[in-house]
């Protein structure tokens, strides 16, 4: 049976392990690759590797860890943080990278997705979508990390994003992120219906029963989280014998 | 001993090498026929869409160079499909090691996303490729189309339904999943088709 998938992500800045708390306050909790690694032996599903690194050397640090995750890690992993072309992302898949998420560069030029599809397949290429519930009751895309908002609904731009070729979609909930109240239900649930590719929740996973509910309520494939462990404050092997003993499908 | 990996227009070609690197050997990378015929194993992975890779593996040779190979040759997804007779992606004539058909999958439960991505059992085990394996063991699995249960399967998984996840004949092996990112199990595989396996 395929089982859900618990996935942490590993927030990189100049190749050293970072999380922000609602995308700020960024506190350093070690190397990628030892943590990935420790993180892959503990049971981790999948892992994410998001870099928020914004200066000219990125692309080479980058590529330069990918390939060091590559070699290191036996579990899949996804790259993601300022990819906005074809090229970025043959340099990711060439170096060992499994999947690529796209996000701000994406929803600026939406033909991007097409591209990617084209080139490389639907199965490498994750919509990352950060959403915020407002006041109106609506949820809406943000870009840039958080930073900017946009006009356009999360779930109109989930559904476009499948049909240009997108695999998988991370959803993360602004309002839920970094709160470790638990996930984001609703708006988790309304994608993982009526979207055929998997959906990653994102954001407010503080314990087993929140990973618990998000799958047994909202239908996500996939929950991704980062503090609770970098900070030990869930292990993954704990959090997956407790999913499991509730009776939902885990790799143990 | 020589393993060659088929190079070719099908992705994470680069992660078999990577895997092979972490369980201590290596591989040569190649298209070359020669290089191919005269390697002790041969690995043929590939992520993609199978029309296109055939058509390029056509217009190279490279199909009448995998289907004549004597030495064990180990097909990982877009590679095991590709060695089956036909699949439904886009209607393609593929090499026609294994007669077993590959088909799209159709889960009547809508909660089945298609494709499968993520970590699913493998299980009736049938081959000394599993030596060392248990049944119901995990491996990731990246896919959309399936092949058909046939005379060959060497191993089963159930995704709305069973399908092959192992296939065997003669000195060609398929997986279906990714033995080079399904962790601990995926290496104890390919160390099988390494060191274990000879024809």
């Amino acid at each position: 049976m395929l089982t859900k998938r618990i996935i942490p992500c590993l927030d990189i800045k100049d190749g050293r392990t970072v999380k922000g708390t609602n995308f700020v306050d960024l506190r350093d909790a070690g190397d990628p690759v030892e943590l990935g690694r420790l993180y892959a032996e503990q049971g981790a599903d999948e892992l994410v590797f998001l870099d928020i690194t914004a200066t000219v050397e990125k692309r080479k640090t980058l590529r330069e860890l990918v390939n060091r995750i590559s070699h290191g890690i036996n579990i899949p992993f996804t790259v993601g943080g300022g990819i906005s072309s074809v090229e970025d992302v043959s340099v990711l898949l060439q170096h060992g990278a499994d999947k690529i998420s796209v996000n701000t560069a994406a929803f600026k030029n939406p033909a991007l997705i097409t591209d990617l599809e084209k080139s490389f397949g639907s199965q490498c290429v994750v919509l990352a979508i950060d959403t915020r519930l407002e006041e109106d009751g609506n949820w809406y895309v943000y870009l840039n990390g958080g930073r900017t908002r946009t006009e356009r609904l999360c779930t109109d731009w989930a559904k476009e994003g499948v049909a240009r070729g997108a695999g998988e979609i991370l959803l993360t909930s602004m309002n839920h992120d970094g709160t470790k109240q638990g996930f984001a239900l609703d708006i988790t649930a309304e994608l993982s219906r009526s979207l055929q590719v998997p959906v990653i929740a994102s954001g407010g996973g503080g314990n087993a029963a929140h990973f618990a509910e998000v799958f047994e309520k909202a239908g996500a494939d996939a929950a991704l989280a980062a503090s609770i462990f970098h900070f030990k404050e869930v292990a993954i092997p704990d959090l997956k014998a407790e999913l499991a003993a509730r009776g939902l499908p885990i790799r143990r | 001993m020589t393993t060659a990996i088929v190079q070719y227009n099908a992705g994470n070609i680069r992660s078999v090498l990577y895997a092979l690197e972490r369980i201590g050997t290596t591989a040569i990378v190649t298209d070359d026929p020669e290089q191919l015929r005269s390697a002790d194993k041969v690995i043929f992975p590939g992520v993609g869409e199978a029309s296109s890779a055939m058509a390029y593996l056509k217009e190279r040779g490279l199909d009448q160079v995998i289907a004549g190979l004597t030495q064990p040759v180990l097909g990982i997804c877009l590679g095991m499909q590709l060695m089956c007779s036909w699949s439904e992606e886009n209607d393609t004539v593929c090499l026609g090691i294994f007669p077993e058909k590959v088909k799209r999958f159709r889960p009547a439960d809508k909660l089945l996303k298609v494709p499968q991505i993520g970590w699913n059992n493998i299980t009736r085990l049938k081959s000394s490729l599993f030596e060392g394996v248990a049944e119901n063991s995990y491996c990731y699995f990246v896919h959309g189309y399936h092949a058909a249960i046939g005379s060959h399967t060497i191993a089963t998984t159930d995704y709305g339904g069973d399908y092959s996840s192992g296939l065997h004949r003669e000195n060609f092996y398929g997986v279906q999943f990714h033995p080079e990112k399904s962790a601990a199990v995926g290496e104890q595989i390919l160390r099988n088709f390494l060191f274990k396996i000879n024809t």
